[in-house]
């Protein structure tokens, strides 16, 4: 079963942010009764998970009137790849976009259910939406490289978080596309457009705009799709190292990608959870019809 | 049965059609374009100097300006006439400066090459021959030696005619200035409210300055006789085809062209000093002649002043409308509005400027601040401030639609990108999609700053005049005069074409007025599409 408790690691890496961080820590860890739901009861849809980062109980989700999310429930374990996997409107994208509170954005979008971040509810009233985001990064489907230099898209995120020294800025970025693999091949065009990189780099840059803020997890919203097999390899090798460091959490279409490079991975259909568990086991032995059905490639 | 059957594709005649409005349209500009140019340019190119004779033995002597055929009664079978229209110049001994005279009457036509063009500062041209000059030492030179004197004689009065001028705008000038300011002083002392006994010192120290000034002003005052006096010493005596005398001033001599004589160097020589004259003089004889300098300094610098209103008026209106309105009935309605304030016409503008801002805002300025003005009025008055202002509200529609498109077109995935950093909605918006959005807000400058620099209608209650006795930006501080009256290209070309005595001579000067206004705009918009590329170019990448 899932044991939530508030991370120890409770300061802020940034001091500096503390305040606007506020409304996140601080409170006593909630004791969860009655967290347990459905999936979890059952131990053989659900792994054991020690440490969890990120917990979500009965969540649920409806734009408008339409309902996209059926009450899930799981935890995301700490410095690993989880991966959600399923056809294409099984709202997968829609949950990793609960993390962040992306959703917030789509004006008739109504959530029910809760996503305890280090303990406290990311949906609280009072909780700095802000200092989630910076704590919870993004990457997304579509490489979104903002219309300036490649320093400045990596810079962005501290600038915006009160770092504007370049002699604070400039190991950042250093630092951030190293840790994106991508600082050998742009290190003599720092101040180039960023809109110039092939569409490979610029997912990576993304990556290292996303890690510059040092988040604890980063999402990513099928942040291959566009990308060839190469580039593809390239993200995927970079999120191994990554996971050394931060937790990730991955959507993607690509089960052979799912398989290689996530930890645990959630089969999701129909904004249901279907299974969740340690890839290997979830690839080589699904317990439910329906994720066998779809890894083998009988539908979806 | 062949499969290839020759039909025209269907479609293919529209796109000709299509072609042909589009070339209508280039014609008609590029046609636009080559007529003000030719007509423009070609007035500052010296021109023959003829010498016609006629049957009954008159003479005139000047530049043939344009021939037509003389108009006859319908169905006559006679002949074609046709007659010549001469510039003769000399307006202040015949009366005229243009004659006709009919072909079949000229006896005689030769280009004599002692003739000369004699541009005056009154008057205008002169067209005869320089017999004499007489120094201020009393000697008199004529004859060969003539034309040597003449011309370091003119350069040393022009130098003489800066350093009066100079003089006037310089110690004259600021005794004037001293003068106004003990006089606004004064007044208000007189209308501020306090102890009698310090309103009294005050008046007191006010006039001791006003009688220091009046004694240096008539020191000042007898230095510029002098100056002046010293200035008209020397004599030109010139002599018009007739054989009628007339004695001038050599300092009254702009410019003398003795055309038949000179080559296509000379010639150039002689047109580069007159489109200097043009772009870089005040204007004289009721802006018929001299330059138009102030005209374009006042265009110009309205269109900047607009450019400053209606940028930051324009983009914050269309961030709101764009980026945080709710889409609903109320914004559709603001958006309509938005449109149709694009299409009230403008004088609508210009009773609103006066209405609201000359006399609403100016009159609150005044009453606040220049108490001391009254009964005459600082900004209670049309001026370069006013007519921006109200300028930046005509265009204003321009700037928000194309601001809002240029905010539309930038993807919602980098909106969201910068979000997901955790930058709250005004970074996102301030520091992303403002600086990607930049090029479409230029695009909303260039063309406000295209509508602005061409419209003249609600300028002409707002400030602008035909002739402006200072500039809004000049020497004496605090330098920069917002509320001072501006001479404009677009009503300059309406006062010398219409407005003005003279409006033969003038025709030629309409042409090149147009000409260089549609070249200010055209500057104005390309250096607004230079930093529009470079813009784009440092936001994009070559890859797109």
């Amino acid at each position: 079963m899932i044991v939530s408790h508030a991370d120890p690691r409770s300061n802020l890496r940034d001091a500096a942010d503390a305040p606007r961080a506020a409304g996140l820590r601080g409170a006593p860890a909630p004791t969860l009764p009655g967290l347990l739901t459905a999936t979890e009861r059952d131990p053989a849809l659900h792994p054991k998970i020690d440490d969890p980062i990120l917990v979500v109980n009965d969540l649920k989700l409806w734009y408008g009137q339409k309902q996209a999310l059926h009450g899930l429930s799981m935890g995301i374990a700490k410095s690993k790849i989880t991966a959600f996997i399923g056809p294409s409107g099984c709202g997968k994208s829609t949950f990793l976009r609960c993390f962040n509170r992306m959703n917030d954005l789509v004006d008739d979008c109504r959530i029910e259910g809760k996503i305890l971040f280090e303990g406290r509810d990311i949906f609280e009233p009072g909780v700095d939406v802000n200092a989630l985001r910076k704590r919870i990064g993004m990457v997304f489907q579509k490489s979104n490289p903002f219309p300036k230099s490649i320093y400045e898209n990596v810079a962005y995120g501290c600038r915006i978080h009160g770092v504007n020294r370049r002699a604070e800025l400039d190991p950042i970025v250093e630092r951030s596309l190293q840790g994106a693999a991508l600082w050998d091949e742009v290190k003599d065009r720092l101040h180039e457009s960023a809109l110039g990189l092939s569409g490979g780099q610029q997912q990576r840059l993304c990556i290292a705009r996303a890690i510059a803020v040092e988040p604890e997890v980063i999402l990513l919203d099928e942040p291959c799709s566009a990308l060839d097999p190469i580039a593809t390899a390239k993200i995927e090798e970079l999120m191994q190292e990554l996971k050394k460091s931060y937790t990730l959490v991955i959507v993607t279409h690509n089960m052979a990608q799912a398989s290689r490079c996530s930890d645990y991975t959630a089969f999701m259909y129909l904004g249901k959870m279907i299974e969740y568990g340690l890839t290997e086991k979830l690839f080589l032995n699904p317990m439910k019809k329906q994720t066998e059905d779809y890894i083998t490639g009988r539908f979806g | 049965m062949t499969l290839h059957t020759r039909k025209p594709e269907r479609g293919t005649s529209y796109m000709w059609l299509c072609g042909g409005a589009l070339s209508v349209n280039l014609l008609l500009v590029l046609g636009l374009l080559v007529l003000l140019a030719v007509n423009g340019l070609s007035y500052f190119w010296p021109g023959e100097i003829v010498l016609l004779r006629k049957g009954d033995g008159s003479a005139f002597l000047g530049e043939i300006y344009q021939r037509q055929e003389i108009p006859k009664p319908a169905g006559s079978l006679e002949p074609s006439l046709w007659r010549t229209q001469v510039k003769v110049g000399n307006r202040d001994l015949y009366g005229f400066e243009f004659v006709w005279v009919d072909d079949d009457q000229i006896v005689s036509r030769e280009t004599p090459a002692e003739a000369l063009l004699v541009e005056r500062l009154e008057f205008g041209a002169f067209f005869g021959y320089l017999k004499e000059l007489r120094l201020a030492s009393g000697e008199r030179i004529s004859g060969d030696d003539l034309w040597n004197r003449l011309g370091s004689l003119l350069e040393a009065k022009e130098r003489e005619r800066e350093a009066v001028a100079d003089f006037e705008a310089g110690p004259i000038a600021m005794l004037n200035r001293e003068l106004e300011a003990v006089r606004l002083g004064t007044r208000r002392a007189e209308l501020r409210a306090g102890d009698p006994a310090d309103r009294a010192a005050r008046i007191a120290e006010l006039e001791a300055r006003r009688k220091s000034a009046l004694a240096l002003f008539e020191t000042r005052g007898e230095e510029l006789r002098a100056m002046r006096e010293s200035l008209r010493a020397e004599i030109a005596v010139l002599e018009e085809v007739g054989g009628k005398r007339k004695e001038l001033a050599v300092s009254e001599i702009v410019r003398v062209t003795p055309s038949n004589r000179l080559g296509v160097s000379g010639k150039l020589g002689v047109y580069a000093s007159r489109v200097r004259e043009f772009l870089l003089d005040d204007p004289r004889e009721s802006n018929t002649e001299g330059g138009i300098f102030p005209a374009i300094f006042g265009t110009v610098m309205m269109v900047f002043l607009m450019s400053f209103a209606v940028v930051p008026l324009g983009v914050i209106a269309a961030l709101y409308l764009r980026e945080y309105a709710k889409d609903g009935a109320v914004v559709r309605a603001v958006r309509i509005a938005v449109n149709n304030l694009a299409g009230v016409p403008s004088i609508v503008f210009g009773v609103f400027g006066l209405g609201f801002f000359v006399y609403f805002l100016g009159g609150a300025i005044d009453s606040a601040f220049f108490p001391e003005y009254a009964p005459a009025a600082k900004f209670r008055t049309g001026g370069i401030l006013w007519a921006s202002i109200t300028l930046a509200l005509l265009t204003v529609p321009v700037v928000i639609v194309a601001t809002e498109e240029g905010l539309a077109a930038v993807p919602r995935v980098v909106r969201e990108g910068s979000l997901a950093l955790g930058a709250t909605k005004f970074e996102t918006t301030w520091r992303v999609v403002v600086p990607a959005a930049a090029p479409g807000i230029l695009t909303g400058l260039i063309l406000a700053m295209a509508r602005a620099a061409g419209e003249v209608a609600p300028l002409m209650i707002v400030g602008m005049v035909k002739l402006a006795p200072a500039m809004p930006i000049s020497g004496e501080p605090p330098f920069v005069h917002l509320d001072r009256k501006f001479m404009h290209l677009g009503f300059h070309i309406y006062d010398v074409g219409f407005q003005s005595p003279n409006v033969e001579a003038s025709k030629p000067l309409v042409f090149a007025t147009a000409f260089l206004l549609v070249v200010v705009v055209t500057v104005m918009n390309l250096v607004a599409i230079w930093i529009r590329t470079r813009l784009r170019r440092k936001y994009a990448g070559a890859a797109v």
